[in-house]
């Protein structure tokens, strides 16, 4: 592993922004850190960047002290979500900015940055916009921008802080799947903060889900979807619903109805975690447990019925025009989640 | 952005009855239009040449040389300081910001008499700096380098003021994007940061300097009124007027009403081309 991040803290105020995060991102790895606002991952991709310093811990890739090295000497290209582009320089200007402040010796020759930018103008599809100036572009445009000016320093480390959040829902799709294609060419290492689950989980090779200052869980987006290791990560990588039970030896019970337990599950007072959409409805009489319909709300491409069981409220969303008939509010109907991950009360 | 275009755009209510216009137009004629005309009537009032009758004082000269003089120390002096205060303030977060804010802007809510004064104190014979002219040999009170301390302290938020909002609203992602690129502190500040705020920093100075050459208050005091040698030209004009040189007074005068005017010229120019790259505060 190149990147290894090991016991990173970083007090903020009287708690912490980085209460001891372990992170390890592999070669040519792109790593997504997800979590909600206040979960320290802009923070820990500052500190990766040298902008912050931790107050202890340790930062290493390929085995150099990386907190040893100011932000200027780590050849890690930053994207921000406000794109900060110089907006005095052409495109062109800014993207040969990191070649032109090199010390002299190392500074590669007028031609040599040229090609090179007119490299990373095709890489990002930006041909022909040389001259112009960020205020002449739309968001998505200075966005791969400020990418071509990352890359042109040839980082070791490419560090993305939520570089689509500043754009309309329809241009981050696009870009996505588009920045995934320019990591995929360049094969850099790559960190992306992100507080988007379907972003993250649709883009990343690997996930860490961030809460308060830790890393609460990492893996393969299908793994920490299938299998989150916590209530919050299951709650956070999507709609959830909970509902109140107890597991005795194999079997879980929930509001009356037996659904089969692994041997792994807890024993005791549990609450059982299920989606929205992986639930099987049947009529009164069936299985599952009874719900009360409160409410059935046509939205979009799927209908989702309001339930609730005892103190549990509940939602089930199914395709439109799929829906079983008779469903109304006020009816009774049982619900059998398909899956469902038990986690212990308290 | 577009100041014209966004005044014409709210004035949808209609149009404002008459008699509030014309009270207003009098209010700015008789304040504003009718104390700048009279300094022009009457620095002409006995023809050209009454008007450059002053101007053949050598103690005018020395006047309008020591404004000059105090005004390229001054001024300079508090740009640097402005930019370094603002760069401080806007990029990094210390402990004693918002001091240094109330600091910055303490020039601009005290009495000018009184910042005057403050250097009578420090340097006078009781005062905490007394022994300073014995010991260098430099003589500050009534003499050039008072005049210069009292108009570096009252010219001092001008410039800081300007580029705090400015720099405020840029943030600093920029500055660290440069760092991350590779760029040391100097080069970021000489090709990030200062070519984003140069409309605004001349803006700041423009205001300064003008300010720096008008001053008469805070300069009366630390200045001694000595003739051709620590007389600033409003001190000049103050002169001139009290020996019933009315005409020499006014010609005087008029050349501070001049620049005051060439200031408000080059400031909405400025206002008009480069509005953007003012703090938002300018954009009216």
């Amino acid at each position: 592993m190149p990147l290894v991040v090991k016991g990173v803290t970083k007090p903020y105020g009287e708690t912490f922004a980085l209460n001891g995060v372990d992170l390890e991102v592999a070669d040519g790895e792109f790593l997504a850190l997800l979590g909600p606002s206040g979960s320290g991952k802009t923070t820990l991709l500052r500190i990766l960047a040298g902008l912050i310093q931790p107050a202890t811990g340790s930062v290493t890739f390929d085995g150099e002290d990386l907190l040893a090295l100011s932000a200027r000497d780590r050849r890690a290209g930053m994207v921000f979500q406000h794109y900060a582009l110089f907006r005095h320089m052409t495109v062109a200007k800014n993207i040969a900015f990191g070649l032109e402040v090199r010390p002299k010796a190392q500074r590669p020759s007028k031609a040599d940055i040229r090609t090179r930018v007119e490299e990373l103008l095709r890489l990002v599809q930006l041909e022909g916009y040389g001259d112009r100036y960020p205020a002449q572009l739309s968001g998505g445009q200075q966005q791969r921008v400020a990418l071509a000016r990352a890359l042109a320093i040839e980082p070791r480390l490419l560090l993305l802080d939520e570089p689509f959040g500043a754009l309309d829902a329809k241009v981050r799709r696009e870009l996505r799947h588009w920045l995934r294609r320019v990591h995929d060419e360049t094969g850099v290492t790559t960190v992306f903060v992100t507080h988007d689950q379907e972003e993250a989980l649709d883009l990343a090779d690997r996930v860490a889900i961030m809460r308060e200052g830790r890393v609460e869980q990492v893996g393969a987006p299908s793994e920490i979807y299938d299998a989150p290791a916590t209530p919050f990560v299951f709650d956070f990588l999507g709609a959830a619903n909970a509902v109140h039970g107890v597991v005795d030896g194999r079997w879980l019970t929930v509001h009356g109805a037996r659904f089969p337990a692994e041997p792994e599950d807890p024993q005791g007072p549990v609450t059982a975690f299920f989606r929205p959409h992986e639930v099987d409805i049947d009529p009164a009489d069936g299985a599952g447990f009874p719900v009360r319909i409160e409410a059935v709300v046509a939205r979009g491409p799927s209908t989702r019925l309001e339930c609730r069981a005892g103190h549990d409220a509940l939602a089930v969303e199914w395709t439109r025009g799929r829906l079983p008939d008779g469903l109304r509010r006020g009816s009774t109907v049982r619900l059998a989640p398909q899956r469902y991950t038990i986690f212990p009360d308290g | 952005m577009n100041a014209g275009a966004s005044n014409q755009d709210q004035s949808l209510v209609g149009r404002p009855p008459k008699a509030l216009v014309a009270l207003g137009a009098a209010y700015m004629a008789l304040l504003v239009l009718a104390p700048l005309v009279m300094v022009f009537v009457e620095a002409f009032r006995k023809g050209p040449g009454g008007f450059l009758e002053v101007f053949a004082l050598s103690d005018t000269w020395a006047a309008i040389r020591m404004t000059l003089i105090v005004a390229a120390i001054a001024v300079p002096l508090n740009a640097v300081f402005g930019v370094a205060a603002a760069w401080a303030i806007t990029k990094f977060q210390f402990k004693g910001k918002s001091l240094l804010l109330t600091l910055i802007d303490l020039p601009f809510s005290v009495s000018p008499v009184i910042s005057g004064l403050v250097w009578v104190l420090l340097f006078g014979a009781s005062g905490w700096f007394s022994g300073f002219e014995a010991a260098t040999g430099i003589r500050v009170l009534f003499a050039t380098p008072a005049l210069v301390l009292a108009t570096t302290f009252i010219t001092l938020p001008f410039v800081a003021r300007e580029l705090i909002p400015l720099m405020q609203e840029q943030g600093a992602d920029e500055e660290a994007a440069a760092v991350t690129l590779g760029a040391g502190g100097w080069t970021t500040f000489f090709r990030v940061t200062l070519p984003n705020i140069k409309w605004a920093l001349l803006y700041g100075v423009l205001l300064a300097n003008a300010r720096a050459m008008g001053e008469f208050g805070a300069v009366s005091v630390v200045s001694g009124h000595i003739r051709g040698k620590t007389n600033t030209l409003p001190l000049h004009v103050e002169i001139l007027y009290n020996e019933y040189d009315f005409v020499g007074a006014f010609a005087a005068a008029s050349l501070l009403a001049g620049l005051g005017l060439l200031t408000l010229l080059i400031k909405s120019v400025l206002e008009r081309r480069f509005a953007g790259e003012l703090s938002a505060s300018r954009r009216h």
